[in-house]
């Protein structure tokens, strides 16, 4: 047994060695405790926020959609035309300000500028009934994201609540309730979308005549209860899931044996855990909700005129699209933009906050 | 005096999270010499299965291998290339895991997993590779062969797993087999069948095997040399006796402390109090002062080397400096 | 016989697992185990896994409701119907020191739920000097109460669920491997503080492990299950010193004793094959294909548990000393 002779350590060299010998005294407690050092406290959420922000990707996705949600907030109030009105110089309507390419003066106004009038310019040229396309294209934007946003808040609410009843009751409750929701998954969303938006638009059409909800049209108005009704079920999937796997930690069972009420348990330990991947769901469901507004509107069935949406900009554009091409690229790069930002951000959050890919 | 088999010298192994470097091993040396049976022994995280894998070379991603050399029979394996790699492990160094049903295929029959690690390293025919695997199979004791060959995974038990797997890795009949954890996963009178095995095979076959476990117990039973690691260092290596009858330590002594003993009624457990370190923020000087009870100035300063205790024995604890200056104040004073 | 703080009656828990269409068979995890907990005392019970140790923890706290079987706390027979009043006597602490704590609720919480469940404070201050109260009985720093629970390491979130458990100042706890996720040096500390509480408190436990070596230190008495049944029961050192049942000596003989001169002249009692699976359970006694002294009537009669000297049962048509 002298294998560890061939290490060329020392054999009992330690005299050889100068110690202060005062630092042989028995350490205090307190030196002890400083000696250990505990990691920052951080919450979940924090260091989830953490995670986020040190991604590239989804930090540029929250800069661009923080300066299109600014853009759309801010620009109406301040810009100096309306989306709905022609241009006007001199309180003229101005009609020859038609088609015009962006940054682009009508002869009218360059009259008026000679006569040294301040003219805001049109960033995005004009369409063919001399209205601003930049406001045009920003009320587009507007009406697109308010979709998405208020879509996507159907779909979670519903989603959440079939969800968690199913996964929660679990045995016959849920097999009856995820039967109901295999049928709707197997109907063709896109014809049903189409159908339901034109029945849907005969039969409330004329009952919502005069309300506020017909100035966003009623169009509008099926295209949420389309959502309502068919694209919650990938939700309701996806919080049953996670409510089975939650339901099943020790936690769960503790709670249960210190005998709290399922309410109680459903509101504090299994909800709150599966809340992070539901908002990821959300933020991927958004852009999937515009683009489903963008192609209605774009095939005639999305918001009333003159109210205009990003689908239906790109559906106007189509006629002269050899001649104004910009007029089709300015609302697909928003469509772009915002659908890409969503995506990203989504991603960001899942790799942020998702606990699976967490340990 | 022959080289030995394996030689480990100065190893560090580093993980770069995003939290920072986690020195999952750090500066770790030891030797295995042929047909001997070492067990590393240490606490969750404490870098024993780490030391394995870097072995291996199989660490996952983001771990590497920052600076050391691991000879084997004189040649630094990490140096090699990836296809030398692909040749050393099997027929060098085989190692088994933990959980026998995450590390066997389950998608193959037992006897085509056994034939392909066969295959790999040989240059047997498919016949012979198959009367090779019926062998490994009868070897390892594992009841009607025959049929087990036509079997998937999922079909067997843990234990008989556990049995395919070591067959599987002695298959090539490697000089040193790691065993990482091989009978955590299983129960008492199944991991007493398995050391069996295991002891058994060795005697027969002559290799060298790394056994890596928590369990003093494991390691008492099977192991000729230890290895007592703590937060990815050595604190003491030496033979079983010396480590078990003369630990010179403090973070052994209060580990041998710690198990409960048969027929120890109402005797109280002296446990190590605190909790193990953090090892992305690891302390300056003995990673183990803050949980020892004797620590002393020098151990939150400096981190102490390793000394020997006698011929079989090294440790690495400023108790036994302390001792030697007791000692020499002692004869000075006479 | 109403001393007793606890007494299961011939407790059954089976589930059943669908083999085929509309065709169920009952996975038999626990098949009629029957014993008694005295105040303050410590009942060990062992077996491998699977055997249904932690479901038999699971079922007399009603957190499964059981398939037959009575159990008797203080003299009242538990029912579904009336498990919240006893809620507050009997408490539960798992094995996953990880996914038994809720990852998004801070220790406070987490201590203060069974707190708010059963309101057993009247004020907020009352409420924070009971957390921090519960947190120094066993041994963390009240300091720690508004950190989460993934900032500790497992022993001292071992030492958090113990807290939860010990808020409602339960009688009888089921200790459900409380350890065995632990390394060696946190296991010691638990351990005391398991015992420490005792001492104080005078709580029973229901110790559930699967380490001989842990249990018989903790435990008055033990108890060791095969395959859903109980078969050998008796004081702790008596079982030790002197297994009766086949299975216990095999069980004994195979525990790893960190020692190499004993290891190097111990004799082990082989056991041949593996547990047999729950559905296909074989006819007898459970333990009858891998048991060497397995006789004809091991294979027609299931054994019941037999006093075999005082205190000490097994379950075994022959028993060897």
């Amino acid at each position: 047994m002298k294998e560890f002779n061939t290490d060329k350590l020392p054999k009992k060299q330690i005299l050889s060695m100068q110690i202060d010998l005062s630092q042989f005294e028995a350490a205090t407690d307190e030196e002890k405790t400083q000696h250990e050092k505990m990691r920052e406290s951080t919450t979940f959420f924090k260091d989830g926020m953490r995670r986020l922000f040190k991604n590239p990707l989804a930090v540029i996705s929250i800069i661009v959609l923080m300066i299109l949600v600014a853009t759309i907030v801010i620009v109406p109030e301040i810009y100096p035309y309306s989306y709905s009105q022609m241009i006007e110089v001199n309180g003229k309507r101005d009609k020859t300000a038609k088609n015009l390419a962006p940054f682009e003066y009508s002869k009218n106004e360059l009259k008026a500028i000679e006569q040294g009038q301040e003219i805001f310019p049109h960033i995005f040229g004009t369409d063919e009934l001399c209205r601003d396309y930049f406001i045009r294209v920003v009320y587009g934007t507007r009406v697109s994201l308010i979709v998405g946003l208020f879509a996507s808040l159907i779909v979670l609410v519903i989603g959440l609540l079939y969800g968690s009843i199913a996964g929660y009751c679990g045995g016959k409750v849920d097999l009856v309730m995820m039967r109901i929701v295999d049928i709707i998954y197997s109907l063709p969303d896109t014809l049903m979308v189409i159908l339901l938006s034109v029945v849907l638009n005969q039969v409330i059409g004329t009952a919502l005549q005069g309300t506020f909800i017909a100035r966003i049209g009623t169009n509008m108005v099926s295209l949420f209860a389309v959502f309502g009704l068919l694209y919650w079920v990938s939700m309701a999937r996806l919080v049953r899931g996670q409510i089975l796997s939650i339901k099943n930690n020790e936690y769960v069972l503790a709670a249960r044996a210190i005998g709290t009420k399922p309410s109680r348990i459903i509101a504090k330990h299994i909800l709150p855990n599966c809340m992070s991947v539901i908002f990821i769901s959300v933020a991927l469901q958004i852009p999937s909700a515009i683009f489903t507004e963008s192609f209605l509107s774009f095939i005639g069935l999305g918001v009333q005129a003159p109210m205009p949406s990003l689908g239906s900009l790109a559906n106007a554009a189509r006629g002269g699209m050899q001649a104004y091409p910009h007029k089709m690229v300015f609302p697909a790069l928003f469509i772009c933009l915002i659908v890409l930002s969503f995506n990203l951000l989504g991603d960001g959050l899942r790799d942020a906050f998702d606990p699976k890919l967490r340990r | 005096m022959s080289q030995p088999l394996l030689q480990v010298k100065d190893l560090c192994t580093s993980f770069d999270v995003e939290s920072g470097e986690v020195r999952a091993v750090n500066g770790i040396s030891f030797n295995l010499d042929k047909g001997k049976v070492l067990g590393i022994v240490g606490e969750s995280g404490s870098g024993k299965s780490v030391t394995a894998y870097s072995i291996m070379r199989i660490l996952v991603e983001p771990g590497r291998i920052k600076s050391g050399q691991i000879l084997f029979n004189g040649e630094d394996i990490v140096k090699y290339s990836k296809l030398q790699m692909r040749q050393f492990r099997g027929k060098r160094v085989s190692i088994i895991f933990q959980d026998p049903m995450t590390s066997l295929n389950p998608t193959y029959t037992i006897g085509n997993q056994l034939r392909e690690a066969i295959l790999l390293h040989t240059d047997r025919t498919k016949e012979q590779a198959n009367a090779r695997a019926l062998e490994m199979l009868q070897l390892v004791g594992v009841n009607d062969p025959q049929k087990r060959l036509n079997q998937y995974p999922h079909e067997l038990s843990g234990g008989m797993r556990q049995r395919v797997m070591i067959a599987m890795a002695l298959a090539c009949e490697p000089d040193i087999l790691i065993a990482d954890e091989p009978t955590t996963a299983l129960d008492v009178t199944i991991q007493a069948q398995i050391l069996e095995l295991m002891k058994d095979l060795q005697k027969k076959l002559g290799m060298a095997i790394i056994m890596i476990t928590h369990d003093l117990g494991v390691i008492a039973d099977m192991c000729d040399e230890i290895i007592v690691m703590y937060a990815g260092r050595i604190c003491e290596r030496g033979t079983a006796d010396e480590i078990f009858y003369n630990p010179c330590h403090e973070y052994t002594k209060g580990l041998l402390r710690s198990i409960p003993k048969l027929d120890s009624k109402n005797e109280r457990l002296i446990p190590i109090e605190g909790s193990p370190v953090d090892l992305t923020c690891m302390p300056a000087g003995c990673a183990f002062a803050a949980r020892c009870d004797k620590a002393m100035k020098i151990c939150l300063k400096q981190l102490p080397q390793e000394y020997w205790i006698n011929d079989e024995h090294l440790a690495s604890c400023w108790m036994n400096v302390k001792k030697v200056y007791d000692e020499a104040a002692k004869g000075g004073e006479a | 016989m109403s001393e007793h703080l606890l007494e299961v009656r011939d407790l059954k828990q089976h589930f059943p697992i669908s083999t085929g269409w509309f065709q169920k068979t009952p996975l038999k995890a626990v098949d009629g185990v029957s014993f008694t907990i005295d105040k303050g005392e410590t009942l060990g019970l062992v077996g491998e896994s699977g055997c249904g140790k932690t479901t038999v923890g699971r079922t007399i706290l009603h957190l499964y409701k059981p398939t037959a079987g009575e159990v008797i706390y203080n003299g009242t027979q538990i029912t579904p119907a009336n498990i919240g009043k006893f809620r507050r006597d009997m408490q539960i602490v798992f094995q996953d020191p990880y996914s038994s704590l809720n990852p998004r609720m801070t220790v406070s919480d987490i201590i203060g739920e069974p707190l708010d469940v059963h309101k057993l404070y009247s004020s907020k201050k009352e409420r924070d000097e009971k957390i921090a109260h519960l947190l120094n009985l066993v041994g963390l720093n009240s300091d720690h109460a508004r950190r989460y629970a993934h900032e500790f390491s497992g022993g001292q979130r071992q030492r958090i669920g113990i807290a939860r458990a010990l808020a409602v100042e339960p009688k009888f706890i089921v200790c459900d491997e409380p350890v065995s996720a632990l390394d060696v040096s946190i296991q010691a500390q638990i351990i005391n503080t398991f015992e420490d509480l005792q001492k104080k408190l005078g709580i029973a436990y229901l110790f559930i492990a699967h380490d001989l070596l842990v249990v018989q230190h903790i435990s008055h008495r033990i108890a060791v299950m095969y395959l859903g049944r109980i078969v050998e029961i008796g004081e702790s050192s008596e079982i030790i010193a002197n297994p009766m049942h086949p299975y216990t000596q095999s069980l004994i003989s195979a525990i790893p004793i960190p020692d190499p001169d004993t290891a190097r002249v111990k004799k082990r009692i082989p056991l041949e094959g593996d547990v047999p699976s729950p559905l296909k359970m074989p006819s007898g006694c459970p333990f009858r294909p891998r048991c060497r002294y397995a006789t004809d009537i091991c294979a027609k009669e299931c054994p019941s548990l037999k006093e075999a000297a005082p205190g000490h049962q097994i379950a075994c048509h022959n028993p060897h000393f």
